[in-house]
């Protein structure tokens, strides 16, 4: 009846799993308890879980990726903690939590923090700044957010159901397949994995669809602002890399499940394929994290310098470079494998070839300061943190990239610290920046300026702490996942680089203390310009925050408009219309068919990992007949009458 | 740049650097270029980290000095020099990864013409098992070497798939089951090296790790006669028993080896090790590996 699921499922033996999932579902539960007393079930479910708005969806993932991030987080204080516990000791972790821990660190970081994170800024912001009312299919895009959801879900529930996997944030085989990984582990990744990487799929569908599609009237591509660039390119490698993702994934699945060889030892299985396939896929998706930020540095640094972005068509070039190389450099991940020179050496320089248009962005977001009058507020902060950062990072990538060096350096700490530089100097920090530049337009107040600037400096300053002992260790000769050692030279640099990450808590803890300030004080951080950054591109030209048909009148955009004209000339548009101008708006009605899609897809998931085979059917039916229902529907819009629009823009603009 | 250069051989001996610190020709070889990448590289790091940090502060909104300079967005020249600047760099630098590979190609047999010591390394849970095919002698998470004898390293896995590292020597390569690899590797001078398992595989990946002593020749000659003469003998039951889910104690060695162990791991004529064994009641859901 229940598969493999007994309630020795549940580790009543191991207290801090046990411990914390139970926090876990307390807080979850007191939350839920206090949204059902104050009634506020029914906004929700109409406001947000039905939403199919963008701007609501992209701040949901935001939520979801900050939610995620302590989660994270967390797993990484573990982690340091244990490291610089476990010399000539066992530390306080076991090795088969240990393996969990940083498994679980490194699918949730890059799958439910860097990923739903861009995705969300990119949902907010990428139609405002286009000029126009919503995606391309706003019901998937709802669809997507939920499947990811899903997928969060579902690693959340192995720490307390089952296990999850022991075998690193991509599950290579042979020690993945079923002879030794038996337990759930893999599975609880595998199907999160493939949930969540559905909902991924189809915001790459969307999003190039919107930018290819969509644009205010006179918005052609060379004046879409840099971020939508970046966005598309984003998409594209969306759309290219992820199928293979799921592919790969897939045939793990029929390994383990059905008894396939494709990557076990025996009968002909090749491991070598799975490196090939992940990377294949791997690679892209850095790229997928990184040029959203790099849109949204272009975006920051023209604003607060007061000037226009420096080289913009140089800067579209050389986004669609990293696009196109993104996929002829996966083989620098396994150069140890033994494959010949001439392989080696080939990827070794297609590697460093994309350092050129990554040297040429980070060359004009110089330039772009130069002559400016640059304001220090909490998202420029972090994009010069960036700047100084992220060249370091690049620096030890190429470094990673010559096969010789790479051949002493691979797999070592050195390596974890070079992927943190970038990730967190560079995605992270863009999210951040994001994050900070756009939340007055979000919600019409801005966060608190100080705290803001001091968890900037407790995140660059403990970044310092936590990972630049680690480019040492490396240099030392320690290899990634340790769950203890014997080499005393290590030690030292090991409790420095815990006492980083103590620093980066600071950090986090202010910017919770900022946000619960700023919402405590918010009428007097109220944005009501709507602007309150003097920015140039469309999103700063309606309302804060924006209704939900974004525009009432859609922008045009003159041929000659530059940099703040743009959005001043929008402006002028939207004062000067005369209340008959007004025309109803057609919007795409509320949907649940994200919602009750991923809820069927939860339990579809739970089930196959538990072998529960007749929720798995039970599940997936639930979950297609949900897309039938929504494809016989006979309402697809609902009209928002002129006189209403009229009513929400004046109302606004008074 | 200077200062640079003066710097690394002063951090070189003032710490225990393992890999900065190499003992023979090829780890030698692979730092003399990761250095030297590192300093080409610098050339262009610093200054755009410096520009950075002067360009926002000087041109600081408060600073009355600085020229406002709003239609500055685009100039001709200044696009040539920052596509043109990395470009070079990464022609240079992409010169010394192709030199680099190739020369340093772990296949490649070593420059001399000294007949090399063909050890045979095959990792498994988790542990190291080192064949010396020539003295018919293995040992188990320890490996000796002669120093300034070139060493050709023929590597397999018994199960899952891990790497072959020692620092202090150099270059690291995978080892996978049904496979083999090639490494060649020499220590210059007689000591004792850390190695280890440089990619992870599994529960008791943490003590995979062995001490390599690099002894000269005619120790070595009498360490293989010595063990030649103690120790039990190798064969694929004994293998079985070796290939087990599990951490050794102490280092082992065998007085004699099949001829032929090697080639039955690698071709899988032996099959590969089994997986976890001993766990919680239900080892499909959480085994548990360590007691």
């Amino acid at each position: 009846m229940f598969g493999k699921l007994t309630w020795q499922a549940i580790p009543f033996d191991q207290p801090i799993p046990l411990c914390a999932g139970g926090l876990v579902i307390v807080i979850i539960l007191a939350v839920l308890a206090y949204i059902a007393l104050k009634g506020w079930l029914p906004y929700l479910w109409r406001e947000w879980i039905t939403s199919v708005d963008h701007k609501r969806i992209g701040i949901m993932y935001t939520l979801l990726a900050m939610v995620m991030l302590l989660r994270g987080f967390v797993d990484a204080l573990m982690m340091r903690s244990q490291q610089a516990l476990a010399f000539r000791s066992d530390g306080y972790l076991p090795p088969e939590h240990y393996d969990q821990i940083f498994s679980a660190h490194g699918t949730l970081m890059i799958f439910f923090v860097a990923m739903p994170f861009v995705i969300g800024l990119m949902n907010f912001v990428m139609p405002l700044q286009l000029g126009i009312r919503d995606v391309a299919f706003p019901t998937l895009n709802s669809v997507s957010f939920w499947l990811t959801a899903t997928g969060a879900l579902l690693i959340n529930v192995s720490l307390v159901v089952g296990e999850f996997a022991r075998t690193g944030w991509l599950p290579f085989p042979p020690l993945s397949e079923i002879r030794y990984s038996p337990g759930v582990g893999v599975d609880y990744y595998l199907w999160s994995l493939q949930i969540s990487g559905v909902g991924t799929l189809l915001t790459g569908v969307n999003f190039v669809t919107t930018i290819l599609k969509l644009h205010a009237p006179g918005m052609t591509y060379m004046r879409m602002p840099m971020f939508c660039w970046t966005s598309l390119a984003s998409s594209l490698l969306i759309v290219a890399a992820f199928p293979v993702l799921t592919a790969t994934l897939a045939m793990l699945l029929l390994d383990r499940y059905l008894g396939f060889h494709f990557f076990t030892n025996e009968a002909g299985g090749n491991i070598m394929m799975f490196m090939n396939l992940i990377w294949v896929w791997g690679h892209p998706e850095v790229y997928i994290l990184i040029l959203p930020a790099f849109g949204i540095y272009s975006e920051v640094v023209s604003t607060f310098s007061s000037k226009p972005l420096f080289g913009y068509r140089s800067m579209v070039m050389a986004t669609l470079v990293i696009c196109i190389l993104a996929f002829s450099v996966w083989l620098h991940h396994f150069f140890t494998m033994g494959a010949g020179a001439d392989v080696n050496a080939i990827f070794g320089i297609a590697s460093m070839v994309i350092a050129v248009p990554t040297g040429v962005k980070v060359f004009n977001w110089l330039f772009t300061m130069y002559g400016g009058r640059v304001v220090f507020s909490t998202p420029m902060m972090f994009s010069l943190g960036f700047m100084v950062t992220f060249v370091i990072g690049g620096m030890t990538g190429v470094l990673l990239a010559v096969p010789p060096a790479d051949f002493v350096l691979h797999n070592s700490v050195f390596l974890v610290a070079h992927f943190h530089n970038v990730i967190i100097g560079g995605v992270l920090f863009g999210a951040f920046a994001g994050y900070y530049y756009w939340f007055p337009k979000a919600f019409g107040f801005r966060l608190h300026e100080n705290l803001g600037k001091a968890a900037f400096w407790c995140w660059i300053i403990g970044f310092y702490v936590a990972f630049m002992p680690l480019y040492v260790l490396g240099l030392m000769g320690m290899t990634r996942r340790m769950q203890h050692y014997d080499v005393a030279e290590w030690h030292p640099w090991l409790l420095i680089a815990g006492l980083g990450a103590l620093i980066i808590l600071t950090g986090i803890v202010l910017q919770v203390v900022q946000l619960i300030v700023s919402i405590r004080h918010r009428a007097e951080l109220r944005d009501l310009t709507g602007d309150p950054w003097n920015g140039s591109t469309l999103e700063w030209a309606t309302t804060s925050p924006p209704p939900a048909f974004n525009f009432a009148v859609l922008p045009r955009i003159r041929p000659n408009d530059m940099f703040r004209e743009v959005k001043e000339h929008a402006r002028q548009q939207a004062s000067l219309v005369d209340p008959a101008a007004y025309t109803d708006i057609e919007m795409p009605r509320n949907s649940a068919t994200g919602f009750v899609c991923a809820f069927f897809a939860t339990f579809m998931g739970f089930a196959l990992i538990w072998h529960i085979w007749w929720l798995a059917i039970a599940g997936a039916v639930g979950a297609y007949i949900t897309f039938v229902v929504f494809a016989w529907r006979d309402r697809t819009e609902e009209v928002i009458p002129a006189i209403e629009v009229a009513r929400i823009s004046r109302g606004a603009a008074a | 740049m200077r200062l640079a250069a003066l710097a690394v051989p002063l951090l070189l001996t003032a710490c225990h650097w393992a890999v900065l610190d190499p003992k023979g020709f090829v780890g030698v070889s692979d730092v003399t270029i990761l250095i030297d990448s590192v300093i080409i590289m610098l050339a262009i790091v610093v200054p755009t980290i410096v520009a950075t940090v002067f360009f926002a502060w000087w041109f600081r909104a408060s600073n009355t000095r600085a020229v406002y300079r709003p239609g500055f967005f685009y100039s001709g020249r200044i696009e040539m020099v920052v596509w043109g600047i990395p470009l070079l760099v990464i022609m240079l630098l992409g010169g010394v990864a192709w030199i680099g590979s190739h020369q340093l190609d772990p296949a490649a047999p070593l420059p001399g013409n000294k007949t090399p010591l063909e050890i045979q390394g095959v990792s498994l849970d988790w542990k190291w098992l080192f064949i010396y095919p020539d003295q018919h002698v293995a040992t188990v998470n320890q490996l000796m070497l002669p120093a300034g004898v070139p060493i050709h390293f023929s590597l397999s896995s018994g199960s899952v798939m891990t790497a072959f590292f020692v620092p202090q020597l150099g270059s690291m390569i995978y080892t996978m089951n049904g496979m083999v690899t090639r490494l060649n590797l020499i220590a210059d001078e007689p000591g004792t090296f850390y190695g280890e398992a440089s990619h992870f595989s599994g529960d008791g990946f943490s003590d995979m790790h062995f001490d390599v002593h690099a002894m000269p020749p005619d120790q070595f000659a009498a360490w293989v006669k010595s063990t030649q003469s103690a120790g039990k003998t190798l064969d694929a039951a004994n293998y079985g028993a070796l290939a087990k889910q599990g951490v050794l104690p102490a280092p082992m060695t065998y007085g004699a080896v099949e001829p032929t162990l090697f080639q039955q791991i690698a071709t899988q004529k032996l099959p590969p090790g089994p997986g976890p064994e001993t766990g919680r009641p239900d080892a499909t859901v959480s085994p548990r590996t360590s007691q």
